[in-house]
């Protein structure tokens, strides 16, 4: 239930927001926050957006990414096949 | 990074020199630890325990009972999180109840629930409100916006929870041996990292809050694992991504708003006094429970026979441990709810530990 993927607003009329994650383009409620606005990152949980990142945060949630996909190979554990 | 983290963590442990217990509270980070296969990255006597963080494996057999005889009367739509439908009660299931012909809507958001209730006034849509802070908020708003709106037809049947009362309630026991807590990240994002001060202080059991991504996990293992080493207890926050010391204001005064606390039932842990999220009387019309005269969540009710799930979210014992594992129960027969939810602990072991668990 827990998406921990930052969204991107891509459009927003009033706290109806709708945001593009890798791709995929959803309806959102940003009634749980205040002073969003189109671009910034959002994390969204049961169809709400619960927390604003900063480019900091999303710059350092792509390094952490980018580091799991190099050491991919050596940590997938066997058996796995999620 | 990850080396570097792994590096740090194996040194405390030669460091503290014993054998170290963590709980990790959240169903997620369970799930995430397994996927990432971090278990077998660690060392031996560092134990990962799970915690009563699974929102559908700690809310009572009784409350799915309700659940189902609701399903079953005429002019009922159930509205609910995936997970909650394959949930056995102590006779059925809403899955059960779908096969007789019940209406059980599976809703990604109780925003999905709303819109049925719009478009069928001629139904009752009852939606299962089962979660922690992170989805309490939301569902907080749905019923507001019921109220606002006037969609007289909108439901909601509440199990919501909070967090740092089942924690406190572990701690209490003194039955489970925990040297620290990985706190929940998504609940920390609505209460804020300060919300654990009184574990830090009062027990004097390092938290740290964290992050998702194995990696995330994996620096806050080891700043507890230094916390351990140098015997001290205090809160830190791995995840400040998305957490910020005094959370989300704005949802927590939503939720405020359409909340209060009451008492609630867990499975395993019982009755904890003012865990519970209950709906407040000005918006009594959209409660599922005075509308059709339900159990409140104070309900205690049994295990299933032999399972020990309430023993799992305790972090007391493994799945491996349960004699019902993989024999009686698997995820396609599902025993009890810690089986079935993506977040639960037996589930986890079953899909990343099987060969393990034949070991035994
Ligand atoms: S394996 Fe099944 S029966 Fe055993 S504790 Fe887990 S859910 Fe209960």
């Amino acid at each position: 239930m827990c998406l921990a993927i930052p969204a991107r607003i891509v459009d927003l009329r009033g706290k109806q927001a709708v945001v593009d994650v890798d791709g995929v383009q959803r309806s959102i409620q940003t009634d749980l926050l205040t002073g969003l606005q189109v671009g910034d990152y959002v994390i969204v949980h049961a169809g709400f957006a619960i927390q604003k990142w900063s480019e900091q945060d999303v710059a350092e949630y792509r390094a952490i990414m980018e580091e799991m996909e190099r050491l991919d190979q050596g940590l997938a554990p066997e058996g796995t096949d999620d | 990074m990850i080396d570097k983290a792994l590096q740090n963590l194996r040194q405390s442990m030669r460091a503290i020199g014993r054998p170290v217990s963590l709980m990790e509270v959240c169903g997620t980070h369970t799930m995430a630890a397994f996927r990432a296969g971090l278990r077998t990255l660690l060392p031996a006597d560092l134990q990962l325990l799970s915690g009563p963080g699974c929102p559908v494996c700690v809310t009572p057999s009784a409350y799915v009972d309700q659940a189902v005889e609701l399903s079953l009367k005429p002019g009922i739509m159930i509205a609910t999180f995936g997970d909650m439908v394959r949930v056995p009660g102590s006779r059925s299931s809403l899955e059960k109840s779908r096969a007789q012909g019940a209406e059980v809507l599976v809703v990604y958001s109780p925003l999905d629930a709303l819109e049925a209730a719009r478009r069928n006034p001629g139904r009752q849509v009852v939606f299962l409100g089962v979660g922690f802070e992170t989805t309490a908020p939301a569902v907080a708003w749905s019923i507001k916006t019921a109220a606002d709106e006037g969609i007289p037809n909108y439901l909601v049947y509440s199990a919501h929870k909070t967090m740092p009362p089942a924690m406190n309630a572990l701690l209490q026991s003194g039955e489970s041996k925990v040297d620290g807590f990985l706190c929940p990240g998504h609940v920390s994002v609505i209460i804020g990292s300060r919300a654990y001060g009184f574990i830090a202080e009062g027990f004097h059991v390092p938290c740290v809050v964290a992050g998702f991504e194995p990696l995330d996990m994996l620096q806050a293992i080891g700043m507890l694992l230094r916390q351990v080493e140098k015997g001290q207890a205090m809160v830190e926050n791995q995840y400040r991504r998305s957490v910020a010391p005094e959370g989300n204001i704005t949802a927590q005064k939503m939720l405020a708003e359409v909340f209060e606390p009451g008492d609630a039932a867990w499975r395993g842990l019982g009755m904890l006094p003012g865990s519970g999220l209950r709906i407040r009387e000005r918006y009594a019309a959209h409660d599922a429970r005075i509308a059709f005269s339900l159990a409140g969540p104070e309900m205690l009710s049994p295990e299933p026979p032999g399972c020990r799930c309430g023993d799992v979210l305790r972090g007391v014992c493994t799945p491996l441990e349960c004699g019902l594992y993989q024999k009686d129960c698997t995820p396609a027969h599902p025993v009890g709810a810690c089986m079935v939810s993506g977040e639960g602990t037996c589930a986890a072991y079953y899909k990343y530990e099987k060969q393990a668990g034949q070991q035994q």
